[in-house]
């Protein structure tokens, strides 16, 4: 009981893993590529999640830096990603990303 | 000050948040789907704030919940979902993308408890007020190069997203 009402840093990172994974089934078994990226998010949330209460355990600040470096990369990502979402939606006309196949063998 | 019923507060955002993801990756429709993800990202902030990351927090909202989603929702308008809610919601190889998940739970399982002595039982106490001025030094004084590279990244993404999105260059 006192393990569960003291909170230290394993809950952090239990609550982050568990997010991460939501992500990864997310990405791995969605069709449309909208959800996909939207799991993308939720995955650089958990890490994000994962390097400030890592931040706070060792009392710096670097944690957070760099968790303000992977917000930027993640709004990089998003306006790449759904760049392409449009390209693909003008010449498909769908977002499933099982018919994005052009590559296949 | 120190964070008052803090146990509380972390099961509730903690359950906010999962029950936010689990909407996201189950819901038909992907409108629903990115306000759930808003709910998480809120949530999130609010855990930002628990762990003396006043800054960070207020860049998730700013930048998280009120750019990127707005940016979803854009692209959500702009494309036809109607047709993607009808169809199958979950690809073939959903058992795989199941097992592998779980495998990973596994990892997260084992790594947790077998490092969990490795973890400091007593967290040192921040001091409080100045968290956004320390955040600044160490950005533009020992993070200056990243700093700049990641003005670059974002340079790079608006001409890569304008060039995706445009119809004839």
């Amino acid at each position: 009981m006192d393990a569960l009402l003291h909170i230290t840093t394993l809950h952090y990172l239990v609550l982050g893993a568990a997010l991460f994974l939501l992500g990864v089934i997310g990405v791995l078994t969605r069709r449309n590529v909208v959800i996909v990226l939207m799991s993308i998010e939720l995955i650089l949330n958990a890490v994000n999640l994962n390097l400030i209460a890592f931040s706070r355990m060792w009392g710096g600040l670097h944690g957070q830096i760099f968790a303000i470096f992977v917000i930027t990369d993640a709004a990089a990502e998003a306006a790449v990603g759904l760049g392409i979402l449009i390209a693909f939606f003008r010449n498909k006309e769908t977002v499933n990303i099982d018919e994005v196949n052009l590559l296949k063998w | 000050m120190t964070p008052v019923a803090t146990p509380f507060f972390f099961y509730l955002l903690a359950a906010t948040m999962l029950i936010g993801g689990i909407l996201v990756i189950t819901c038909k429709n992907a409108v629903h789907s990115a306000l759930a993800l808003i709910v998480t990202l809120l949530a999130q902030a609010n855990i930002y704030l628990m762990l003396y990351a006043p800054f960070v927090a207020g860049v998730q909202i700013i930048l998280y919940a009120g750019g990127i989603m707005v940016l979803f929702l854009f692209v959500i308008m702009l494309v036809n979902i109607d047709r993607a809610m009808k169809e199958r919601q979950f690809n073939s190889q959903w058992w795989v993308g199941i097992i592998a998940a779980t495998a990973l739970g596994g990892l997260f399982i084992a790594v947790y408890t077998k490092g969990k002595s490795i973890f400091p039982e007593r967290i040192p106490s921040i001091a409080e007020g100045e968290n956004t001025q320390r955040v600044a030094t160490l950005l533009y004084g020992q993070y200056m190069f990243a700093f700049e590279i990641a003005s670059l990244l974002l340079l790079v993404a608006i001409i890569g997203a304008v060039v995706m999105a445009k119809k004839r260059i």
